[in-house]
């Protein structure tokens, strides 16, 4: 059914620098948010505050009611998806794409604990699921962007998540393929029911996915809320300091920038 | 058969018979924690806790203070100094770690320097003695060999994701900090151990080369375990015949055939070949 998740007054930033102030959210349990903004906003650094992966200096977060500390930080990620940026992978790295898809397990698992049965069968589902059980064997250095976005998720499925944290998954992806993870992190969130934060660039996208968006721009949280509010020329245009334009093909929204 | 006699007779001497040991468990164990040091890019710090070490020892020898525990202090301070630092991006490694190693060496000859009238035991440390290794330096040894054997078969699944990805690993629940410094103790913890038979100069050269040459061979991580192991305890027994055969050297023939067995598996790795077949298609 997916966790709920209440950031307060939250200040966060890595060592002595702060990157985010002032984060007010509350979303609800099963909610699909967007996350869009300028790049150095700090989207990616509020998906990572969910996971407890960046240092909150002030405030309070609460995921499904509990205020997420030092104590059960650990306990709580691991029913937190998470879905990086795709990173450089060493191509003679030696690791099999079922081995990374079945790490997804390893933090419920506990220490000492090698994966059983019940874990690897888990990891083939969600390989079909995502199609990629062709690729099982293969080394995890030799896949495309596209192949290993869906190792990602496949792997992030495997933790039977109630949130899901997507950092930019077509980053890098031509339309085809982009469009493919897309509709498949769309049919997931709704078989599933789970708390979904992506953080895109692909704004087009986000009508039909989205129920809601975060707009973040220079650390701050410039808007949320209904994504058919705030897909608006206007608050577009401030949120990117670019002439922005909204015109519609039929109901479909979509977004041309630049000057014309 | 007169050959093999020969060799055979060789294991009457106790010596003969601790030298084996200590070949195998050195080999072993020193391959086993390269396989970390290589998948977790560890090479440069791992260099520079070796030479830590050298200088520690030969401080210890100045001072008549035990060598091998200044060794292991020297180590962990290193490792608690490099460490943090290369953990959390604060320079870039190379330089830094560069300026370090240098230092060490440095402070190693200044002690070596520094010590009065013979100095072979000093030499012995930098050059290693596998014939001269005891009973208590076997039980040493053994007892390394155990804990790296245990640490990477219980935390195999923790070692794979972390080699992954450690922010990922981090995300899963996973301590791969605590595990990231556990890493660091037993490299030290093994430089120390296989310090006197391998030599202060050559034991880093034993860590990384056999699991180099495996990371060549294999996609497959208890394979490469598998394949380190068996380069590095080849290194060793080769290194022990042609010390006792040739008399040169045990340490300096340890780290050139495992030098060998990198150059081999660079020849015959598929994945260079595969590279090779892709560039001939302009794929790259």
């Amino acid at each position: 059914m997916g966790w709920s998740v209440q950031l307060k007054d939250v200040r966060a930033g890595y060592e002595n620098q702060t990157v985010l102030t002032e984060v007010n959210l509350d979303v609800q349990a099963g909610e699909f948010i967007g996350i869009i903004g300028p790049n150095g906003a700090g989207k990616s650094t509020l998906l990572t505050l969910i996971n407890g992966l960046t240092q909150v200096k002030q405030g309070l977060i609460k995921i499904e009611g509990q205020a997420l500390n030092k104590n059960n930080k650990r306990k709580l990620c691991k029913k937190i998806g998470y879905v990086p940026q795709t990173t450089w992978v060493d191509n003679r790295l030696p690791l099999l794409v079922k081995e990374v898809v079945l790490m997804g397990c390893f933090g419920q698992l506990g220490l000492l604990k090698q994966p059983g049965e019940k874990e690897k069968k888990l990891a083939k589902e969600m390989m079909s699921l995502v199609r990629i059980d062709t690729l099982a064997e293969k080394p995890i250095g030799h896949l495309s962007g596209g192949e290993r976005q869906k190792v990602a998720i496949a792997r992030a499925l495997v933790q039977q998540p109630e949130i899901l944290l997507l950092d930019e998954p077509t980053a890098s992806l031509d339309w085809k393929a982009g469009q493919e993870i897309l509709d498949l992190i769309y049919q997931i969130q709704q078989n599933y029911c789970l708390t979904t934060f992506l953080v895109t660039h692909e704004i087009n996208q986000l009508p039909h996915w989205c129920s809601k968006m975060v707009l973040v721009k220079k650390g701050k949280i410039l808007a949320r809320g209904e994504t058919k509010d705030l897909f608006k020329a206007d608050i577009l245009s401030e949120l990117y300091d670019l002439p922005v334009k909204v015109l519609y093909d039929g109901k479909q929204p979509a977004v041309f920038y630049g000057r014309s | 058969m007169e050959g093999v006699r020969k060799v055979l007779n060789l294991f009457h001497y106790q010596f003969m018979q601790n030298a084996f040991w200590a070949s195998i468990l050195g080999g072993a164990t020193c391959s086993l924690i390269g396989v970390l040091v290589i998948t977790l890019d560890l090479s440069f710090i791992g260099t520079c806790m070796a030479h830590a070490a050298l200088a520690g020892a030969i401080l210890g020898l100045l001072f008549a203070w035990p060598p091998l525990g200044i060794a292991f202090l020297f180590c962990c301070l290193a490792a608690g100094f490099i460490g943090p630092l290369a953990d959390k991006g604060k320079f870039r490694p190379d330089t830094a770690l560069a300026i370090i190693f240098s230092l060490m060496l440095g402070l190693s000859f200044l002690f070596l320097n520094m010590l009065v009238g013979p100095k072979s035991e000093a030499l012995n440390l930098i050059w290693g003695s596998i014939l001269t290794v005891g009973k208590n330096d076997l039980l040493m040894m053994t007892v390394t060999f155990f804990i790296v054997l245990l640490f990477i078969v219980g935390l195999f699944k923790e070692i794979q994701a972390i080699i992954f990805n450690r922010q990922l690993a981090l995300a899963l629940g996973i301590p791969a900090k605590a595990i990231y410094y556990s890493t660091l103790l037993l490299i030290g913890a093994t430089i120390t151990s296989f310090f006197t038979s391998i030599g202060g100069m050559l034991i880093f050269s034993l860590i990384v080369n056999p699991a180099a040459a495996a990371y060549q061979l294999t996609y497959s991580l208890p394979k490469m375990f598998f394949l380190a192991v068996l380069f590095g305890v080849g290194s060793c027994l080769g290194g022990l015949w042609a010390a006792y055969i040739f008399n040169v050297p045990a340490g300096a023939v340890i780290v050139i055939a495992s030098v060998v067995f990198f150059l081999l598996a660079m020849l015959f790795s598929p994945k260079a070949e595969k590279k090779l077949w892709k560039t001939k298609r302009g794929e790259f």
